[in-house]
């Protein structure tokens, strides 16, 4: 097990967003979390690498406990590799230097190894072209591929991606599931929260579908989508494609 | 500790010394009032200047605004007060107070307003002068009361730094609050007067101090 | 114009007293260098003590900043020349004046700062994280440069309003411009050294003045 989440329950004040969640991720599979808004999906990302503090419950990346005292989160966040919604990079450097400054502080390389490194990341996201662009010099589809290419440049073990397109116009959420698509040909360990339905058919190992704080239900994607056991989980996806 | 409160607070000193600081309050009070809306008015004559199509014009009202925001106030006080006479023009204190003041506020006050002004979209000008307004009119109905309402943090701020600056015309025999409280300290021996001072400043503008961060704090959120 | 030019610009006086001023240029300049770092490094330490959110030490900063902000500087220098002897401190009217106006330059840059960091977005810090930077790595790399960045505008803006109250040490015997130029009038009866004064002033702050307008213009923030 690549991430192995057990009972994992956080409240913000009164009131409690997650209520015991159970959920593993093998080696190269792709699962895939959806639910309506408010059922937990992106509090359940932000956990798994304690960007929101769990209130109880255990946590293990690739066997290691990451609730554990003492445990070196920075070193462990750095094998988590995170997209979040609204892109996040940072306005006062270039495309390199946003997938750079990680390589550099965190991983200490020295410049040329890390442009090196940050180069071919960008490459992969297909903007080996736009090394030297700035964030407001790029298209919000653009911007979400450098995220990825900041997450991918640390070799993650897995990635997490907190509704990755709904910030983006219709005509450039394809490029990013794209590159999504070819991460996953090469093997990357991902769990992605998304309302790509279309997405999800194709490339899942595995849908979860959670609704107040809580796994209603999981299994293969024609599973879920097709034939499921809960109507709560038809009405969602009817309302979708209404 | 029993030193520290006969130096600074001493309470025989203080009543002693009261009437004295009163009346130097009510004359910081009063240079207040008269330097203020005389700044503001002067700065908002100056940011329209600023706006003519008269070139020449506008170069001057620059180099005014540059030249007086250049000018440390104190400096610019102590020319008027000490030179001045020396033309044979001998204006009371509080008038070359008053002068300082208006020419050295007056450009602070015109960059606020430029800069309210200029935040005005294009959109409300072509508006009003397509209802038939007149250049005027349309500064005066449209531009003016929604670029004053853009800057009225700024122009808090601004009144602030006048308010506190007033303390600056003790140097030229003012009597207002520094200056009484000079005067009391070196009559009773006893630096109570000043610290009272320090204190009738802080209990009147920090209400203003809070105001203005809570104001600032949101601009710069909202940037 | 004669009459004038021997009373204002009268260049036998000039000759006479301009080394005296030249040495006060340099004091300024020194007065207000030890101003700008000393003000600056201490708002942006106390601006980072804030961001750990420790509650007393938070309400601390808070009272100092407003404190400053609220006492004319004037008062603060008399208090620290004229008041602190009563008590056995004694500091130099340079020292004074300097520590009045590094600590008044520390409370608004500490604002300032504070403000900007507040405006960086919360994704900033999480998208950070989230690579593996540590607290100080992300505020070292990622937030504070953008911080600064918003900053860099209204922080110029009150360091050269705060710089040229150095003037103001002339009050308590600091031998920079004013002092030089004023103690020169006195001897010589003419207000020429008032206008040598004045002229360095503009020398040092015109440029300083420009420098702010241009930083105005080229940190105009896009995104």
């Amino acid at each position: 097990m690549i991430l192995d989440v057990a009972g994992l329950h956080k409240s913000f004040g009164d009131l409690e967003v997650l209520k015991g969640i159970d959920l593993k991720v093998a080696e190269r599979e792709l699962v895939f979390v959806i639910g309506p808004s408010g059922s937990g999906k992106s509090t359940l990302l932000r956990c798994c690498n304690r960007l929101e503090e769990p209130t109880s419950g255990s946590i293990r990346v690739e066997g290691v406990d990451i609730m554990a005292p003492g445990v070196d989160i920075n070193a462990v966040r750095r094998r988590i590799g995170m997209v979040f919604q609204s892109f996040n990079l940072y306005p006062h450097l270039n495309a390199l230097g946003n997938v750079t400054l990680a390589l550099r502080k965190v991983l200490k390389k020295a410049k040329a190894e890390a442009d090196d490194i940050g180069m071919r990341a960008l490459v992969r996201v297909g903007l080996g072209d736009k090394a030297k662009a700035y964030p407001n010099e790029l298209s919000g589809g653009q911007q979400q591929r450098v995220a990825i290419a900041r997450a991918l440049a640390l070799e993650p073990s897995i990635m997490l991606f907190d509704e990755p397109t709904s910030a983006l116009d219709p005509e450039l959420v394809g490029g990013v599931l794209a590159v999504m698509r070819q991460m996953r040909e090469s093997g990357m360990t991902m769990v992605v929260v998304s309302h790509e339905m279309r997405f999800a058919r194709g490339a899942a190992d595995r849908v979860v579908f959670m609704d107040q704080g809580r796994v209603l239900e999981e299994g293969p994607p024609e599973k879920i989508f097709n034939e499921p056991e809960h109507a709560r989980i038809k009405e969602f996806i009817a309302s979708l494609n209404g | 500790m029993e030193t520290l409160i006969t130096a600074f607070f001493n309470l025989g000193i203080l009543r002693e010394t009261a009437p004295y600081l009163w009346a130097g309050f009510k004359m910081s009070a009063l240079l207040t009032l008269v330097v203020v809306p005389l700044g503001i008015a002067g700065g908002l004559a100056v940011a329209l200047i600023a706006r003519t199509a008269f070139r020449p014009l506008r170069w001057l009202v620059v180099f005014y605004v540059d030249f007086f925001r250049a000018f440390p106030p104190l400096v610019l006080l102590m020319f008027i007060a000490f030179g001045l006479p020396f033309t044979g023009l001998d204006l009371p204190a509080f008038v070359s107070v008053a002068l300082a003041f208006f020419l050295n506020t007056s450009s602070y006050y015109g960059e606020i307003f430029r800069a309210g002004i200029e935040s005005i979209p294009r959109g409300q000008f072509e508006a009003a002068r397509s209802t038939g307004l007149g250049a005027a009119q349309t500064m005066a109905y449209v531009i003016v009361p929604q670029a004053t309402r853009n800057v009225i943090p700024d122009l808090i701020s601004n009144t602030l730094e006048v308010v506190k600056l007033t303390s600056i015309a003790s140097v030229v025999a003012l009597p207002e609050l520094l200056y009484a409280a000079r005067q009391a300290q070196s009559i009773t021996y006893n630096a109570t007067p000043i610290i009272a001072a320090g204190i009738i400043y802080l209990v009147c503008l920090w209400p203003l101090v809070r105001l203005l961060s809570r104001f600032e704090h949101r601009q710069i959120a909202l940037h | 114009m004669g009459k004038f030019a021997q009373t204002f610009l009268n260049w036998e006086v000039m000759a006479q007293y301009a080394p005296k001023i030249l040495e006060g240029f340099w004091v300024t300049v020194q007065l207000a260098l030890a101003v700008v770092i000393a003000g600056i490094a201490t708002g942006l330490v106390l601006a980072l003590a804030r961001s750990f959110r420790v509650k007393a030490l938070n309400l601390l900063i808070v009272a100092f900043v407003d404190v400053l902000r609220a006492v004319p500087p004037l008062v603060l220098i008399i208090i620290l020349y004229f008041a602190l002897p009563t008590v056995g401190v004694r500091m130099s009217g340079f020292v004074s004046t300097w520590l009045a106006l590094s600590a008044i330059l520390a409370s608004f840059a500490e604002e300032i700062f504070w403000a900007g960091m507040l405006a960086v977005p919360h994704g900033q810090w999480e998208a950070a994280r989230s690579t593996g930077l540590s607290f100080l790595q992300a505020m070292r790399f990622v937030v504070l440069p953008q911080a600064v960045r918003i900053t860099i505008p209204p922080l110029t803006n009150r360091t050269i309003a705060i710089t040229k109250g150095t003037a103001l040490g002339a009050v308590v015997a600091v031998g920079e411009i004013l002092y030089q130029a004023q103690s020169a009038y006195s001897f010589s009866y003419n207000p020429s050294p008032l206008t040598l004064g004045a002229v360095a002033y503009l020398i040092l702050f015109i440029p300083v003045v420009w420098f702010g307008r241009w930083v105005e213009t080229r940190f105009a923030w896009k995104r």
